[in-house]
């Protein structure tokens, strides 16, 4: 099922951040969010979560999100938020367990589907080696895939994940688009915000490009990724290249005009 | 260590304390004597002072402790902040200042209710302030603010009226009962506070599942369909019920909210709601210690429960801030 996102106006504190905002997710496939800072990414994905207040519609197949109760809604979407937060000291298999919250009756424990979900969304986020190590001793780059195998543990139709790339050295970045790719073959749709423009181009099968709230650009890497409208949205030049993985695009320098 | 295993430890070193309790006082009452005169009943002295001087007093240590324990540890699980302990939400000093107006306004001599009645009013009044004020936010945040002006200003007025009170008898009556204590306490005070704990008790319970959430923050949590204006509905009513009954019959006792939850979590996988029955098993066990304690070594004088925990407790509280800022929670 579809999770489809209509007219989205979204304020902050009466300052308008979201203007209008429409888009669609579909099964199967994995979406890049991209745009400068302050563009309105982490605005949105919090709004699709149900957590900031919107106007609009979000619906996933027929279904007003904002009419469910919200372990409903937890059983179709799963936000991973860009603050990372590791409370207590954690053991990293009890930490990924809590993603289990909305599918298990109030008081029950675990059954065996929880703890095999909860193994494959370790050994997915490649943290199965931590799972009885503290999470909150462990290095940022290994607390985000743990925290991501936490969203990934909540087996929903829709993750939002919030820049689940930064702050992680380059192979685990693409260890964790991989992951992402796997997800949506697996059927799940995938919202994904980035700044690396070169592992939105080559992981993700369509960009949506932000700018002042608006959508700026919206279709597969290879058509909307190119130095000019990389000017106008982020303001900087950039070398574009190509190779059989698909687009590279390195930033160069600023266009002097600020975005 | 397994939590059924922890549990039953804990459950049975209070209820060994608990009989301690019960064994222990001024009259030097044989174990025989002791558990014919609890069970037989009768007018003789010994039936007299156990069921009405100390299983009263047994109880409500029980009881008390299990209530400050499980409150410290829910707080310290919503609030994300190991520093968290029941006082921190402002309902045990609105509720010792509800008493104190009991005492000053000589309510509290006409009738025995007049001074729990005044304590349970503050918390009352406490809760409406706090979810009031901290109503329009979802953050815990601004609960924690709300709840340290609400002490503050509750403190103050406290003070106000220690410094208009009529004579230093009623000063000194007022500062005695704030110092905390489960001497003298009768059946009556159990069934008045008893329910009402139980009744926090049942909503902490409920909230078990939010705060295990909440590790991951506010936000993770209310993604993972975690009611966060209802959870601190829970959690607030929950604390101000076990704590403002417990400060309605014993006075203000300190630390063990804090203390406990810090002893036992070390024993647990640390999620949150796997705390919440160990440390009020914890909390009751050391309660009802330091309540025996208080008799053994001044047993002249009999030292107050609540200065007692406070003396173990605020060193404790300093050696936890140092260690806090380590980071090993």
């Amino acid at each position: 099922m579809r999770l489809d996102i209509g007219n989205l106006d979204v304020s902050l504190s009466g300052r308008p951040v979201l203007h209008g905002l429409s888009m669609a997710l579909s099964p199967g496939e994995v979406v890049g969010l991209l745009g400068p800072n302050g563009a309105g990414k982490s605005t949105l994905m919090r709004a699709i979560a149900g957590l900031v207040e919107a106007r609009g519609d979000i619906r996933f197949g027929g279904d007003d999100l904002a009419a469910l109760s919200p372990a409903a809604r937890a059983r179709i979407l799963a936000y991973l938020p860009q603050t990372r937060i590791v409370g207590w000291r954690l053991a990293v298999r009890d930490l990924v367990a809590l993603g289990r919250i909305p599918w298990r009756r109030f008081g029950a424990p675990p059954t065996a589907e929880d703890e095999a979900i909860v193994e494959r969304a370790l050994i997915l986020m490649d943290v199965a080696h931590l799972a009885e190590r503290p999470a909150s001793e462990l290095s940022g780059g290994e607390q985000a895939r743990v925290l991501a195998a936490r969203a990934v543990a909540q087996s929903t139709p829709c993750l939002i994940a919030d820049e689940p790339a930064s702050g992680l050295d380059p192979a685990h970045q693409m260890m964790m688009m991989q992951a992402l790719r796997r997800l949506a073959g697996e059927g799940r749709a995938i919202l994904v915000s980035l700044h690396d423009l070169t592992l939105a181009a080559r992981w993700c099968d369509r960009v949506v490009m932000l700018r002042d709230g608006r959508i700026a650009a919206e279709g597969r890497p290879e058509a909307v990724m190119d130095a000019a409208r990389l000017a106008e949205i982020y303001g900087v030049t950039a070398h574009v290249a190509r190779d059989e993985g698909g687009l590279i695009l390195a930033p160069t320098g600023l266009t002097g005009a600020a975005p | 260590m397994r939590p059924l295993a922890l549990n039953a430890l804990l459950g049975l070193l209070a209820l060994a304390l608990f009989l301690a309790s019960l064994a222990v006082g001024p009259a030097e009452l044989g174990p025989s004597e002791s558990v014919r005169g609890l069970l037989a009943g009768g007018s003789e002295a010994a039936a007299v002072i156990m069921r009405e001087i100390r299983l009263p007093r047994a109880i409500l240590g029980l009881a008390i402790g299990f209530t400050l324990g499980i409150s410290g540890a829910v707080l310290q699980g919503f609030l994300r902040n190991p520093l968290a302990e029941p006082g921190i939400i402002g309902v045990s000093a609105m509720a010792a200042f509800g008493a104190v107006a009991a005492f000053y306004t000589g309510l509290a001599g006409s009738t025995l209710y007049a001074l729990p009645a005044g304590a349970l009013i503050g918390a009352l009044l406490a809760v409406l302030l706090l979810l009031a004020l901290a109503a329009r936010s979802g953050s815990t945040l601004t609960l924690i603010l709300a709840g340290v002006a609400l002490s503050s200003l509750s403190g103050a007025l406290t003070s106000l009226v220690l410094n208009l009170s009529p004579n230093p008898f009623a000063s000194y009556e007022i500062i005695f009962w704030l110092l905390g204590s489960l001497k003298d306490r009768s059946i009556e005070h159990v069934w008045l506070a008893l329910p009402l704990m139980a009744g926090g008790w049942l909503l902490i319970a409920l909230s078990a599942r939010a705060i295990d959430a909440l590790s991951l923050g506010e936000e993770a949590a209310a993604s993972l369909g975690i009611h966060m204006a209802r959870t601190r509905l829970l959690i607030v009513v929950g604390v101000a019920l076990g704590v403002g009954a417990a400060t309605a019959v014993a006075g203000t006792i300190g630390f063990v909210g804090l203390v406990v939850p810090h002893l036992i979590r070390p024993l647990t996988n640390r999620l949150p709601s796997r705390l919440l029955l160990p440390a009020g098993l914890g909390g009751a066990a050391l309660l009802l210690a330091a309540d025996v304690a208080a008799r053994v070594v001044l047993p002249a004088g009999e030292l107050n429960v609540g200065v007692l925990t406070a003396l173990i407790g605020a060193p404790f509280f300093l050696w936890l801030v140092v260690r806090s800022r380590r980071e090993v929670f």
